[in-house]
């Protein structure tokens, strides 16, 4: 396949207490082999050189797994590529010619940093509101000693595999973190483990989740839909549940 | 070679006696602190990967104050998350003949017999707790139907003790000791400080006594004091450019801290994995590994003639080489990683490697799913196709896979003692960034054994043996705090001044480069020495012509970098003079001047059966002091796979 | 929003159910109206049933829609700077993106509702027309444009319902993983279904099988 030029409209921030706005670039030879961040290299690369600032964004792993990275993308966090995270979005899904939009994800709990680079620390306050089971190290009894009947394992791992990326609160049109909240309260409650604390812990982390300042659930669904681990939208109904009772 | 050998060094800290109870009576050793006075002990820890996660919680769960620093937005990024294959425990769950004592051996052996005998009993007994632990916080293990916890063998191992959760153990590891460590930051003991990056360790009275970090939002210089610090920043691939390591990799802290007298052991030790996908252009900006298991059915092959450009499908049988299957009969595609990589090497370099540039080998399932059928096939590995399809664009059931191997861990790091520590008093070392337990290579799934066993269970008693001691650490001297500082804004000043005219990546890339050629999958006197003269001369340029962007007080990905970058320069040259002067080889280091009749590693246990530990030097004449090794209880023996 | 609308789905049933009262004939339809009135007696006065349900599904309306609102405003303000590319729906279709839209239609229809067949203000029958009469004459070919509002309304009551079905499930904590799928095409024939029994009367009027 040849090569491609294109055209980036992206939103260009300094700082928490700057406006803001969308600044347009031109890349050009960009192969489709390329993965979407290293197309952003190769522009920042040429930022950098010709004295301007690159454009600032969050990246870590490069392989999925990290949750570091996310960029709204052209109106889609992640990009339409479903159950890709930003860093292994590639170009060969881009057309010669195409304009891509490139935004951060926009919430109130999620204030820009800078540039496509966000805040996610609520993220981190949701969990220490109860997303733990309490085992101080070395208190723990024999891994057997404790079956777990292989289908709730399988669904606690289904809600473990979240990334805590935040693309389900950027695709929201509500901005809510329900599906955040609820594949940690699912995965933990499924568990015998977690049965202690699980009342106590969907109602702190669901308080924390609102106290944020996130919106409120209408199960659109567009959260799993962008979602790169597709945790589903049935952990919502089990957060809700647990919820409910624990009051 | 530009080194002197200075005094030899001592564990001293390893009791005598029978090496299963030396854990035991040096926990029994150590000094405990009152509950009390905990409250009023700082410890700092460096990274929340495995280690330094786990570390922190346990810490801060014993009552001490301790302060987390992480450069991601939130220590749940750490690149502990993207382990894949599982982590093995001496549990012998399944009756199969596995012991504390036979996970001990076999690390040794793995370990080409370079790593200490008493620190990898120790790893193997708290195996075994680390898997209780992990499952009380949550973490779903694969199950089998009856509920109890399903193992597999991994890596060649000839028993089944690896416990994995799909190919996600170390996310799921990682989120129980993220969790874990979220918890004491909300009961307080913990505080937590993400996009803050260190940059010196403030050394006073001889010991370890605070950090200089950078704020990366603000790009404040901040310090922070404490009576014992941790490095758990991970290892030091990324000298490399390319390889498995999170971009972010870095190898400032324990490069600083080694700078202020941490002696850096065996940085040559480098472990390539054989299975990641290929570099597919100039702009590759990482390399992605695919789990090894995929060798349990693909079939590795090269075409037999140079230079046959035909497509896989089109190059007739007999015109295949499954060259490890033809070298190593008995092992055939499961020889360990790093005679697989070198063997992708050797038949890359003879011009018959396929896909971009030739560096890359087939990995055919065709025969497997001829065999076993699509479904089951899908069934095993559906997951590493579609992500090996996400990023090759290539589909793996039509067209045997592209793989080539890539810089995955790091088994040097800064030298430590049985408690952890290193030679700077206070300063303790875990996890990847320390050079402790694999020897001259890691087993496939002890990485995740080894941070949690630091994190969980050793340090937490080996600082509290030291801490018991704080009362006699006196003040902090204010001119200490103020020439790290001053080093740091120095630095930092510097790299802004140059104002040249090629980037820090570019540099970084070129860097990567020489030392893949010429400090790779193998090295020679020739290529270590051309090593030697290029990469001063890049460095010099790299301060003449770096150009950084921006300014300190603002987000500066352009400068992180830059400093970054800096420091892999002085490692670099490190690790090819460490692999110079070790002229046998061993594990992951194969020098071409050692090795047999039949191209395997040949170790020469006579010269170099030690531990190089490296002081650092400010007139740039590194002194080696060597660390014996004894081994007591497995006998040496030299690998054979064929 | 789920307990207030299962309130309205409730009295929506009955109300269809009523409805198809008119295929029984005029007799049947108007008796049945007079019922809705006289339930109760003689334990307790005349309409008491029936003011109750009123007040009830007032309450439930007006609670309904502060819940809506109130969504609606913690939306705005959890994402105060808003994207600007287009945004495209990755999910669920039309019915779960016209909640808020949808909601309005409905409560307009509502207000015309009423003054058309309860209070009879504006149905040609007017307010002493027999409740059979009024269904008649209202829906009557002439005024066309009241059964296509009607109808319209209708079915985006019905898309209002299939999503909000299914979404009182999830709120309410109802269904797991496998039931999900069984909840949502629940909602779909349960909605349509409700669609088909309004509309029969008014399509029946107009192309005069009732009269």
């Amino acid at each position: 396949m040849s090569t491609m030029n294109l055209t980036l409209r992206v939103w260009r921030q300094k700082g928490p207490e700057d406006k803001g706005r969308m600044v347009t670039y031109k890349v050009v030879d960009v192969s489709p082999d390329m993965s979407f961040l290293e197309m952003l290299d190769v522009l920042n690369d040429r930022l950098i050189v010709e004295g301007d600032e690159p454009i600032a964004f969050d990246h870590d792993c490069r392989e999925g797994i990290c949750g570091m990275c996310g960029m709204v993308i052209n109106g889609v966090p992640h990009g339409e590529q479903r159950a890709t995270t930003t860093c292994q979005l590639h170009m060969r899904h881009f057309n010669d010619g195409d304009t891509i939009t490139i935004e951060p994800w926009r919430a109130a709990a999620f204030p820009v940093v800078k540039d496509l680079v966000v805040d996610r620390t609520s993220f981190d306050r949701i969990i220490q509101a109860g997303g733990f089971i309490s085992v101080p190290a070395g208190s723990a009894p024999d891994a057997h000693s404790l079956p777990v009947q292989k289908d709730a394992a399988d669904a606690a791992f289904d809600a473990a595999t979240c990334i805590g990326c935040g693309a389900c609160v950027a695709a929201c049109p509500n901005g809510s973190a329900s599906l955040f909240t609820a594949a940690k309260i699912t995965h933990l409650g499924l568990l015998p483990q977690g049965q202690p604390e699980r009342d106590s812990r969907a109602k702190a982390m669901v308080e924390q989740m609102d106290a944020e300042g996130f919106g409120g659930c209408t199960n659109t669904g567009e959260c799993t839909a962008v979602c790169p681990k597709g945790i589903p939208l049935s952990t919502i109904a089990r957060m809700n549940r647990d919820y409910l009772s624990a009051k | 070679m530009h080194y002197t050998v200075g005094e030899p060094i001592q564990d001293a800290k390893a009791p005598e006696g029978p090496v299963e109870e030396r854990w035991d009576k040096r926990r029994f050793a150590a000094k405990l602190v009152n509950p009390a006075n905990k409250r009023k002990l700082r410890v700092i820890v460096i990274g929340t990967g495995l280690a330094g996660g786990s570390a922190a919680a346990t810490l801060g769960e014993l009552g001490y104050q301790v302060t987390s620093f992480c450069y991601q937005d939130s220590p749940r990024r750490a690149h502990s998350i993207a382990a894949q294959g599982g982590i093995n425990a001496a549990k012998n769950y399944r009756g199969d003949g596995d012991s504390i004592y036979r996970l001990f051996y076999d690390t040794v052996k793995g370990g080409d017999f370079r790593s200490r005998e008493s620190n990898v009993y120790r790893l193997a007994q708290v195996s075994v707790n680390i898997i209780d632990q992990a499952v009380a916080q949550g973490v779903p293990f694969a199950r089998e139907y009856g509920g109890l916890l399903d193992t597999r063998s991994f890596g060649g191992a000839q028993v089944s003790r690896t416990f994995y959760a799909r190919g996600q153990t170390g996310q799921q590891l990682l989120l129980g000791a993220y969790q874990a460590l979220e918890r004491q930051i909300a009961a307080g003991t913990v505080t937590m400080h993400t996009r803050h990056e260190m940059l010196d360790v403030i050394v006073s009275g001889g010991r370890a006594r605070g950090v200089v970090v950078r704020d990366m939002v603000t790009g404040e210089i901040e310090t922070h004091l404490a009576d014992a610090v941790v490095l758990a920043s991970g290892g030091y691939g990324n000298v490399f450019f390319l390889s498995t390591n999170a971009k972010g990799c870095n190898t400032t802290a324990i490069w600083r801290a080694h700078r202020r007298g941490a002696y850096f052991g065996n940085p040559c030790y480098t472990q390539i994995h054989p299975t990641c996908i290929p570099v597919s252009g100039e702009y590759q900006s990482k390399l992605t590994l695919m789990s090894e298991s995929l060798r349990n059915d693909g079939r590795v092959w090269v075409p037999k003639t140079k230079g046959d450009s035909r497509p896989a499908h089109e190059i007739p049988e007999v015109e295949r080489d499954y060259y490890l299957e033809r070298i190593y009969p008995s092992f055939g595609n499961l020889v360990p990683r790093d005679i697989a990589s070198r063997a992708a090497k050797n038949v890359c370099d003879e011009g018959r490697g396929v896909g971009p540039g030739g560096l890359g080998v087939y990995l055919d399932f065709a025969d497997a799913i001829r065999r076993l059928g699509r479904d089951a096939v899908e069934k095993k590995y559906g997951n590493l196709f579609e992500m090996y399809e996400r990023i090759t664009g290539e589909n793996p059931y039509e067209q045997p896979m592209r793989i080539y191997p890539a810089v995955h861990y790091t088994m040097g790091g800064l030298w430590v003692d049985y408690d952890l520590q290193s030679t700077v008093p206070g300063l303790f070392v875990i996890g990847e960034a320390n050079f402790s337990d694999h020897g001259a290579n890691r087993l496939g799934a002890s990485a995740l054994m080894q941070g949690l066993a630091d994190g969980y269970f050793v340090l937490p008693t080996t600082v509290g043996d030291y801490l018991a001691g704080a009362g006699d650490f006196g003040d902090i001297a204010q001119e200490d705090i103020e020439e790290a500082v001053g080093q740091v804004q120095d630095k930092i000043d510097r790299l802004l001044s140059v104002q040249g005219d090629r980037t820090a990546d570019s540099f970084h890339r070129e860097l990567g480069k020489i030392m893949w050629d010429y400090c790779g999958m193998e090295r020679s006197e020739e290529s270590l020495r051309k090593a030697l003269e290029l990469i001063p001369e890049l460095k010099k340029e790299f301060w003449a012509r770096v150009k950084v962007s921006g300014v300190n007080e603002e987000l500066n990905q352009a400068l992180e970098r830059a400093g970054r970058v800096a420091d892999f320069f002085e490692l670099a040259e490190l690790m090819c003079l460490d692999a110079l002067h070790r002229t046998e080889s061993c594990g992951g280091h194969f020098r071409a001047e050692s090795q047999t009749e039949e191209g395997e590693a040949l170790r020469d246990d006579d010269a170099f059966a030690y531990v190089a530990a490296w002081e650092w030097n400010p007139d740039g004449t590194p002194v080696l002091h060597k660390e014996t090794l004894e081994y007591e209880y497995v006998k040496m023996t030299q690998r054979s796979y064929k | 929003m789920a307990v207030t609308g299962a309130v309205m789905v409730l009295f929506l049933v009955g109300h269809v159910l009523g409805n198809l009262k008119m295929f029984s004939g005029p007799q049947a339809f108007n008796d049945y109206a007079e019922w809705l009135r006289t339930v109760g007696e003689p334990a307790v006065p005349r309409r008491t049933v029936l003011t109750l349900v009123e007040v009830v599904l007032a309450a439930a309306v007006i609670l309904h829609m502060w819940s809506a609102i109130s969504l609606a405003r913690r939306a705005n303000k959890a994402r105060p700077v808003k994207y600007a590319a287009k945004r495209k729906n990755q999910a669920s279709g039309y019915a779960t993106h016209t909640m808020r839209f949808g909601g309005l239609i409905i409560v307009l229809f509502l207000v015309w509702h009423l003054l058309d067949l309860t209070f009879a203000v504006v149905n040609p029958a007017g307010p002493a027309g027999l409740p059979y009469d009024r269904m008649v004459q209202g829906f009557a070919l002439e005024r066309w444009w009241v059964t296509v509002f009607y109808a319209l309304s209708v079915i985006m009551l019905g898309l209002h319902l299939r999503h909000g079905l299914w979404s009182a499930f999830q709120t309410l904590g109802v269904g797991n993983a496998r039931a999900r799928q069984g909840l949502s095409a629940g909602a779909a024939v349960f909605s349509l279904l409700l669609v088909a029994g309004f509309l029969a009367v008014p399509f029946a009027v107009m192309i005069g099988v009732l009269k």
